[in-house]
């Protein structure tokens, strides 16, 4: 029982090493890949996030609208409806914009790299790359790489918008919440510094969400399982490690 | 030829889209610090209670925001908290015996300070104090008292 948990954890550190050593790595070649390889990159944007675009606005719109119907519930028992404009742009910008995007990025992108890196290995187009001297690496992990990155805060800050513009459709126009009110306590109440806490977690988020998913995909078992498996543990390692992370990020920032 | 048109089209689109929306959180979202640019001066008041008094906290004067708490400190001689207050330069006809108190915004609001204005005619100016302060209502004292006192009476 305890060798098995010893063994368990053991190799739970060794994992994590690995993916910090393969994460320093990915740094390291970032500055030169960014300026030779840029056209690579400017493809994989695309990839991640144009194609991600409207399964974003979709769900921002919706989890928006979801926010202002439960806050409104909820806030006409305390006389404060008109507290739904703040409720939901908090909730929104602070929380569900970076953590639901992220949580959709992995299914909607990281699955696809993950799957895509799997597969060129499992059909051996990696080790033919290296037969012609070009590095899979440069070539393969790093525009996919980059491209999340790069794509991820701008998914996020899509979202949270898409997400207000929900909360607006359902407070101001369905439910009659005064605009003025909705607005104004939503622009009192919000500062720059609650921004800031979206976007840095946006960043956090895009590193983990687009590391993980070449990671799983680099390092999968060349097989038509292996690459299924692998597929699989990006969205769940993916989502555990964002759940993670945003509990830490919020701790930070609490106030005082 | 095609292929690639679309996938700039599309990268261009969707960068537009994102940095638009960064720029309609940062800017239309968040109220922002209305006093931040603008001429301050600065003006100190003596507490015996601040309360939950937060620095940002608004100072307002016949319920208009005219100013922003910047500081709040203890005074270790005299055993009270110094608060600096941040005030528009566009109000600079403030009398110098004004009144400022702790109040809370509405029954489960933040603190604030209010200014109450006197009558002299001479103004508040940068680094001047204001004499007359009244602390903070604490709510515990008050129903303490009101505790005591109503059982007092009935003896």
């Amino acid at each position: 029982m305890f060798r098995e948990t010893y063994i368990l954890l053991k190799e739970f550190v060794r994992t994590f090493g690995a993916l910090t050593i393969f994460l320093i790595d990915l740094l390291i070649l970032t500055p030169s890949v960014l300026f030779r390889r840029f056209r690579l990159v400017v493809d994989q944007v695309y990839n991640a996030g144009a194609l991600s675009l409207v399964i974003i606005m979709v769900c921002g719109l919706f989890v928006g609208g979801v926010l202002a119907l439960q806050g409104y519930a909820n806030l006409t028992r305390f006389g404060a409806e008109d507290a739904v404009g703040v409720f939901a742009g908090f909730a929104l910008i602070k929380e569900l914009g970076p953590v639901i995007t992220a949580l959709l990025f992995a299914g909607r992108a990281g699955t696809s790299l993950a799957s895509e890196i799997g597969l060129m290995k499992a059909t051996d187009q990696l080790s033919a790359m290296e037969m012609m001297a070009v590095d899979p690496i440069r070539r393969v992990v790093m525009p996919r790489f980059l491209g999340g990155v790069i794509a991820m805060p701008l998914l996020v800050a899509i979202f949270s918008m898409v997400g207000l513009l929900g909360a607006h459709l359902v407070g101001v126009s369905l439910l009659k919440i005064d605009v003025g009110a909705f607005w104004q306590q939503m622009q009192n109440s919000l500062d720059l510094r609650d921004v800031t806490e979206g976007i840095l977690k946006s960043i956090v988020f895009g590193f983990i969400a687009s590391l993980l998913a070449v990671w799983e995909g680099y390092n999968s078992i060349p097989t038509a399982e292996g690459v299924s498996r692998a597929t699989t543990r990006t969205v769940v390692t993916t989502a555990v490690a964002v759940l993670i992370t945003d509990f830490m990020i919020t701790a930070a920032f609490l106030r005082n | 030829m095609r292929k690639t048109r679309a996938v700039e089209l599309g990268t261009g689109l969707f960068a537009l889209l994102g940095i638009g929306a960064l720029f309609f959180l940062t800017t239309q979202a968040t109220g922002g610090d209305d006093f931040a640019a603008r001429q301050v001066y600065v003006v100190k008041a003596r507490f015996d209670n601040v309360g939950s008094l937060k620095p940002r906290a608004p100072v307002s004067m016949a319920g208009v925001t005219i100013g922003r708490v910047t500081r709040i400190e203890f005074d270790p001689k005299l055993l009270n908290a110094v608060v600096t207050l941040s005030i528009d330069s566009r109000y600079a006809t403030i009398p110098d015996d004004s009144d400022a108190s702790v109040l809370t915004a509405g029954l489960l609001g933040s603190q604030y300070i209010g200014l109450q204005a006197g009558g002299s005619d001479t103004y508040l100016e940068n680094g001047s104090e204001i004499m007359f302060t009244q602390s903070a209502v604490v709510l515990e004292n008050l129903i303490g008292k009101f505790l005591v006192g109503g059982g007092s009476s009935k003896d």
